[in-house]
């Protein structure tokens, strides 16, 4: 651990202006969550038998695990690699990560017409089905990265047990089972970390493979057989531009310094994993010949456009200038192009190139669906502004806090 | 960690990934379906539209159904209609090229793939492909995710989204429950044309190519669902190009076929998994490996 900075609970309050905003964004997803499990998908939702699966797939579901891919990608490099300098930005991601796949796993059970059977697939195996794959991998994983997370709880109270009233009597017995966790944690952790690592390749991989079996109903442009490795490496290039993001978003509403050194390193390792992506990408069109379709002017081929030029191949370029690894703003700006590229290939793969043969109306997202899912995405906004003011995932220089701090939030 | 050795790591690689992913037996999907099993050939060169399969498809399934008379309402042909949760089987009309002013109605219901892409979807197995070749949803099982609808070529599982209990899949049955009281399916039991056949599949493409080969004017020379998805269970007989009665145009490749693949390269027997488990081990182990590296997670 690096000696000047360590991570500390934030010694911040919790409502702000921005706050509240998301609180009421919150509060109005859950009304609408609650039509939902009242009156049924159909009540909130404008899915329908040729469009079964809408936002709350394509977003909550497939954009969030995308999304969280900082999680295994910064594990990878800090954990398994070793490298000392990233250890900071280890335990933000591994908390997006955590709060993300706690939500991709509430988009699930609100999203499946029988939530209350959500536990099935624990039981009820298919093999052949790239659903099943994803969800127990998901699953899995979702416990690996509690189990993850547990040694920044331990250590947030470890020797500061002090349990009100009559309970007081029971610190020294609880100080003693945080002791004993802690040392147990210690010596097993890695079998998580690389469980951790290998779990997420297998389930982001298998995303890709879902759409598969769609078949000619989805567009050329994104039906190929290497969509799981095309998911791999897009999640792989996803990981470190959310972190940056995060990590800088979390500095400005916080008030910090941002750790620029470990960003920019961050950001340089980006490009070649980009770069990757972006040969597979163009290459499997150069062999399939979807090109063509490039050729008509329609939502696919502008939305194919949008991804790769914006999605990748500017941010590439942006990420292999010093100028921009060394600027805050240009480096939050090229990691958002990343971060909003892969959400819009998520949605892209599940939504826009889903073209079912016999439409008989077009799926458009209703308001309350958005509204669920904004509200969704507040409140993990607002798990995440709590839990780094109580546990010590953000990492503060060890001298004293500059006392003239000023914080604004940021969505 | 400094005193572990890279056989236990292995070890714990092993233990770990059998216990993470599904078995490499049931990943092998495509088990070959029982060849006396049981199909409908539809010859739509005969069907008039009169909607009585859908009309008896309703009674034999519970399902509210008006009144027979009301099917006589041919003003429902004005805009195509596709089986849903209320219906499990739909006919709709189409121009005819050859013959204008002579439209040809086609019903369209479950296709009772022989290799069904529903099937291997499924998250939970919900649905199976039965002996006798119906491919039937086990209520019990499903979860309601609807990646069956995802998955079929033929567009046809249908959901229950109104309902906030227990919503179910909705799709032909192939007359599962009655065929087990010895019966045939309620729309080939109605239909006054005899529109349909039923029988054991392999006699079905029999007599199909045989009416092809006797009467070339009447049909095209096509038997529909005979390669498609690697062959339904449903026939299809029809006088005019199929992509003109909105058929899917769809290869002989079973649906699942490609997508199994890719699962069973990931996971083949867990050797991917496992050996990306060990190497990530090993380039942990190797990173970390200065005697005085105390171990922090
Ligand atoms: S037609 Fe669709 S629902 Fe019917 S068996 Fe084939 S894949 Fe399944
Ligand atoms: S909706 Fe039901 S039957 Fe369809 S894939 Fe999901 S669990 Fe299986
Ligand atoms: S076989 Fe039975 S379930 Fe299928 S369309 Fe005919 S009547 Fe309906």
């Amino acid at each position: 651990m690096d000696r000047f900075m360590r991570p500390t609970p934030l010694p911040r309050r919790f409502l702000t202006p921005g706050v509240g905003v998301l609180i009421l964004l919150a509060l109005n997803g859950l009304v609408f969550l609650a039509g939902r499990l009242l009156f049924g998908i159909g009540a909130v939702t404008n899915l329908s038998n040729q469009y079964p699966w809408g936002i709350w797939i394509g977003i909550d579901v497939a954009a969030g695990v995308a999304l969280a891919a900082g999680g295994f990608t910064t594990a990878a490099l800090g954990h398994v690699m070793h490298r000392e300098q990233y250890h900071a930005v280890v335990r933000p991601a591994l908390l997006t990560a955590l709060l993300g796949y706690t939500f991709v796993a509430l988009g699930v059970c609100i999203d499946i017409g029988r939530p209350y059977y959500i536990w099935h697939p624990l039981v009820m195996w298919n093999g052949t089905s790239a659903l099943f794959e994803v969800g127990i991998c998901v699953v899995i994983y979702i416990h690996v990265l509690y189990i993850e997370f547990l040694p920044v709880a331990v250590e947030r109270f470890l020797g500061r047990v002090a349990l009100p009233g009559p309970l007081a009597r029971l610190n020294p017995l609880a100080e003693r089972l945080l002791a004993a966790l802690d040392r147990g944690l210690a010596r097993t952790m890695f079998v998580f970390i690389i469980a951790g690592v290998v779990l997420s390749t297998l389930h982001q991989s298998s995303l890709g493979t879902l759409m598969v079996i769609a078949g000619p109903k989805m567009h050329p442009l994104w039906q190929t057989p290497i969509l799981p490795l095309l998911f791999l490496l897009s999640a792989v290039s996803v990981g470190f531009p959310m972190v940056i993001l995060e990590s800088l978003l979390a500095a400005r509403s916080f008030g910090l310094k941002p750790e620029m050194s470990v960003l920019a390193g961050l950001g340089r390792m980006t490009a070649p994993l980009l770069g990757v992506y972006l040969a597979f990408k163009i290459g499997d069109m150069f062999v399939r010949e979807t090109f063509v379709h490039l050729a008509t002017f329609n939502t696919a081929s502008v939305m194919f456009m949008v991804e790769v030029l914006f999605g990748v191949v500017i941010p590439l370029r942006m990420f292999m200038s010093r100028a921009v690894l060394k600027s805050p703003a240009l480096l939050l700006t090229a990691s958002a192009l990343v971060v909003a590229g892969v959400a819009v290939n998520r949605v892209d793969n599940f939504l826009i190139a889903y073209t079912p043969p016999y439409s008989l109306r077009p799926y458009h997202p209703a308001f309350g669906e958005v509204c669920v899912t904004v509200g969704f995405i507040s409140l993990l906004v607002l798990l995440y502004r709590a839990a780094v003011l109580l546990f010590p995932v953000i990492s503060l220089p060890d001298r004293t806090l500059s006392p003239k701090a000023k914080y604004t939030v940021h969505g | 960690m400094a005193n572990l050795t890279r056989r236990e790591f292995l070890a714990g690689a092993a233990v770990l990934g059998a216990g993470l992913t599904p078995s490499a037996a049931q990943a092998s999907g495509g088990r070959s379906p029982a060849p006396e099993r049981s199909g409908v050939l539809v010859d739509t060169t005969v069907c008039i539209g009169c909607r009585n399969c859908e009309y008896a498809c309703k009674q034999a399934h519970g399902l509210a159904t008006p009144p027979q008379e009301a099917y006589e309402d041919r003003s429902v042909f004005a805009r195509m209609r596709r089986p849903d949760d209320t219906a499990l089987t739909v006919v709709n009309r189409y121009e005819n090229p050859r013959k204008p002013g002579l439209p040809v109605t086609v019903k369209v219901q479950c296709m009772h793939c022989a290799q069904p892409a529903c099937v291997s979807a499924c998250i939970v197995g919900a649905l199976t492909k039965a002996e006798n070749g119906a491919v039937v949803w086990d209520t019990d099982k499903c979860i309601g995710c609807r990646y069956c609808m995802i998955a079929c070529p033929f567009q046809i599982p249908a959901f229950e989204y109104h309902k906030a209990l227990q919503p179910r899949i909705m799709k032909c049955d192939f007359c599962f429950e009655r065929r087990k009281a010895g019966r045939i399916p309620a729309c080939v039991e109605i239909c006054p044309m005899e529109v349909m056949t039923f029988g054991p599949r392999e006699e079905l493409v029999r007599i199909a190519k045989d009416r092809v080969r006797r009467f070339p004017e009447r049909y095209v020379s096509h038997v529909f669902g005979e390669f498609e998805v690697g062959g339904t269970d449903w026939l299809y007989l029809s006088g005019v190009d199929f992509a003109a009665l909105q058929f899917p145009r769809l290869g002989r490749s079973p649906a699942p076929g490609v997508s199994e693949s890719i699962q069973h390269g990931i996971f083949a027997y867990f050797i991917p998994p496992v050996s990306l488990y060990a190497l990530l081990g090993a380039v942990m182990w190797i990173a970390k490996h200065s005697p005085e590296s105390g171990e922090e997670a």
